[in-house]
């Protein structure tokens, strides 16, 4: 990272692995549970953030210093609300199909906390080129998880990955499904989606001991 | 020099490495270890926590041959091939024809569910250092009991490593479990491929492959019949000795009660438990039968089926019975206070009758139920032991004052 200094890349690089928002701070898990039955609609929400996230926290920053402390979260509101609108009439007017399916859940993402989170811990303090890392690197840990969980939940759920039918076809019993393989309906129920998140938690927290907190 | 001794010296060599909690297991399995069980729930006695284990699989035994014959009987009996067995000792259901059907698909259910379930216990026993411990023992055996005869073994070797590693694993191992590990393999086979979990297709060996052709043939339980207010061919010695669609286990309740004074006898299943279950089962059933016999559902109703079922005979179809006797006497899943097991068994019988009228989807609630309560088991002996403490304060000031 010849671009970034170290403390810099270090903004970025931190919420990817061992400051992950919905890992270890556990943020932002509804959004996790909701959408990642299918890989396309959980990429789609972790750009969706990426972008909400990225430029709120430039604008919060831009204003922080003008912003009254007492209606700050009134104003934190307000600027990702606008975002969002934005998000949601971009993916109304070029996926139209897709935007159906994420529903309510691009309007949630103005109660998603690592979003508020973002802008009360770091935003608020921070200059808008180091504020914007952040809310890059937060966003991009966030969608990590999301990929992550989407990947295993649409392959083992419906055999499928972004609508592909990777593992053969169940209903020509074509690829894996001649040998009486068949989807596994609990993989898209959302308590699916908890337990696999659980498992990232735990694989993560027996290969870094430092994580485990008492 | 047999085999004993050459396990025992296997044992001293691989002390302290490793390996050694394999050697321990396998030197445990076959002989009398000369260890006695130090804590955890299961500490009773001078026992070995494999006699606690070793008693319940006893116990267990003729509900599995039982079912053997069963799946065969029931296999015959669908084709057309034998006649009806009048009772319990009917010249054709004790036939070797039957046990060998039986043998041949209900033992592969047995040898997948203790080899990757043991399997995994081994392999988490060599990572984290400790003994392998033997409360796969039971589980390993409830599970075929509890899954329809044709389930295809792949899937049951999937649950089985969810149900051990989520169930149990992560939780610290036997004695620390949240959830029953047996009922968190039937949950995830029955939400993970419900095609084979219900319906009437799935109970009776070879109905599936026949669906659809001449020679289909049908095996829909009693509960399912009931669900769908259609007309049950059974009558009630066919149910209690357990001449019916089921799943392998679960079908002879004369068995079941065998097992049940057995687990009583020994003192390793709580009778308080097994008998607050079915109070609560008995009186969720009369109240349906109040509503029916009030007048407030008629039978355009979809759940007229089940609610008008007699309130008694609910104890003799599907699987309520068993869940009592085996399953809701988990001493780790279980409430642990006396006053704690009678509420826990009797929300346990009542909740079960409640979705088993209540979701047709479901019609049978009772692992749903008996999980539900063991997430709450704690939750009910925290308030026993808090009310304890405040009857005793209360006693105390009195005292002084």
């Amino acid at each position: 990272m010849g671009l970034l200094s170290k403390k810099d890349s270090k903004l970025i690089l931190d919420p990817l692995a061992d400051n992950n928002p919905i890992t270890i701070q556990v943020l932002g898990i509804c959004s996790a549970l909701a959408i990642t039955a299918q890989l396309k609609a959980s990429i789609v929400m972790s750009i969706s953030v990426l972008f909400v996230l990225g430029v709120g926290n430039v604008v919060i920053s831009l204003i922080r210093n003008i912003i009254p402390s007492k209606i700050r979260i009134i104003v934190q509101l307000t600027v990702v609300a606008a975002l969002v609108i934005i998000v949601d009439l971009v993916l109304k007017a070029f996926a139209y199909e897709l935007s159906k399916e994420l529903s309510v859940f691009v309007g949630l993402i103005i109660t998603n906390c690592i979003i508020m989170g973002r802008f009360e811990a770091f935003a608020l303090g921070n200059g808008p080129w180091r504020s914007f890392l952040d809310g890059i690197g937060n966003a991009a840990g966030y969608g990590v998880i999301l990929i992550i969980v989407g990947f295993f939940r649409e392959l083992l759920g419906s055999g499928t990955l972004m609508g592909v039918k990777v593992l053969g076809d169940p209903i020509e019993k074509t690829g894996l499904y001649a040998f009486g393989y068949e989807n596994n309906g609990f993989m898209l129920l959302s308590p699916m989606a908890l337990i696999v998140v659980g498992l990232i938690i735990w694989v993560q927290r027996s290969r870094n001991k430092a994580l485990i907190e008492d | 020099m047999g085999l004993k001794s050459n396990l025992h010296n296997l044992k001293e060599k691989y002390k302290g490495t490793k390996m050694a909690p394999a050697f321990n297991a396998i030197h445990t399995f076959l002989y009398l270890p000369n260890e006695t069980t130090h804590n955890g729930t299961h500490i009773k006695a001078a026992d070995d926590l494999k006699r606690t284990m070793n008693t319940v699989i006893m116990a267990m035994v003729p509900c599995l041959i039982f079912g053997m014959f069963n799946a065969g009987y029931q296999h015959h009996l669908a084709l057309g091939s034998i006649e009806a067995a009048e009772g319990f000792l009917g010249s054709t259901f004790w036939t070797w024809d039957n046990l060998v059907i039986g043998i041949w698909k209900v033992l592969p259910l047995v040898i997948v569910s203790y080899g990757v379930g043991l399997l995994i216990e081994f392999i988490f026993a060599v990572i984290k250092g400790h003994e392998v411990e033997e409360g796969y023992l039971v589980t390993g055996m409830l599970v075929p009991l509890i899954v329809p005869v044709d389930l295809p073994l792949w899937m049951l070797a999937v649950a089985v490593a969810f149900g051990v590693v989520i169930g149990k694993e992560v939780f610290g191992g036997t004695g620390m479990n949240i959830l029953n590990p047996a009922l968190t393999i039937r949950a995830f086979l029955f939400f993970a491929y419900p095609t084979w979990m219900s319906g009437d297709k799935v109970w009776v060996h070879g109905a599936v492959e026949r669906a659809g052709t001449a020679d289909a043939i049908s095996g829909e339980t009693i509960l399912g019949s009931y669900a769908q207010s259609q007309d049950v061919v059974y009558n009630y010695a066919d149910m209690f000795f357990g001449l019916i669609p089921g799943s392998i286990g679960e079908t002879s309740k004369l068995l079941i009660i065998f097992g049940a004074l057995f687990l009583i006898f020994t003192k390793v299943g709580s009778w308080r438990i097994i008998l607050s279950t079915l109070l609560g089962a008995l009186a969720m059933g009369l109240i349906f039968n109040g509503v029916v016999d009030a007048g407030l559902i008629t039978s355009s109703s979809k759940f007229y089926g089940l609610m008008s079922v007699p309130f008694w005979q609910h104890l003799i179809i599907g699987s309520i019975l068993f869940g009592a006797v085996y399953m809701a006497t988990d001493p780790v899943t279980a409430a642990q206070t006396n006053k704690g097991k009678w509420i826990y068994g009797f929300l346990i019988g009542f909740i079960s009758i409640m979705i088993r009228v209540f979701n047709p989807a479901y019609p049978e609630g009772v692992f749903l139920a008996i999980l539900l309560m063991n997430v709450f088991a704690p939750t009910i002996d925290h308030y026993v032991v808090q009310g304890n403490v405040k009857k005793r304060m209360k006693r105390l000031k009195v005292k002084t004052a």
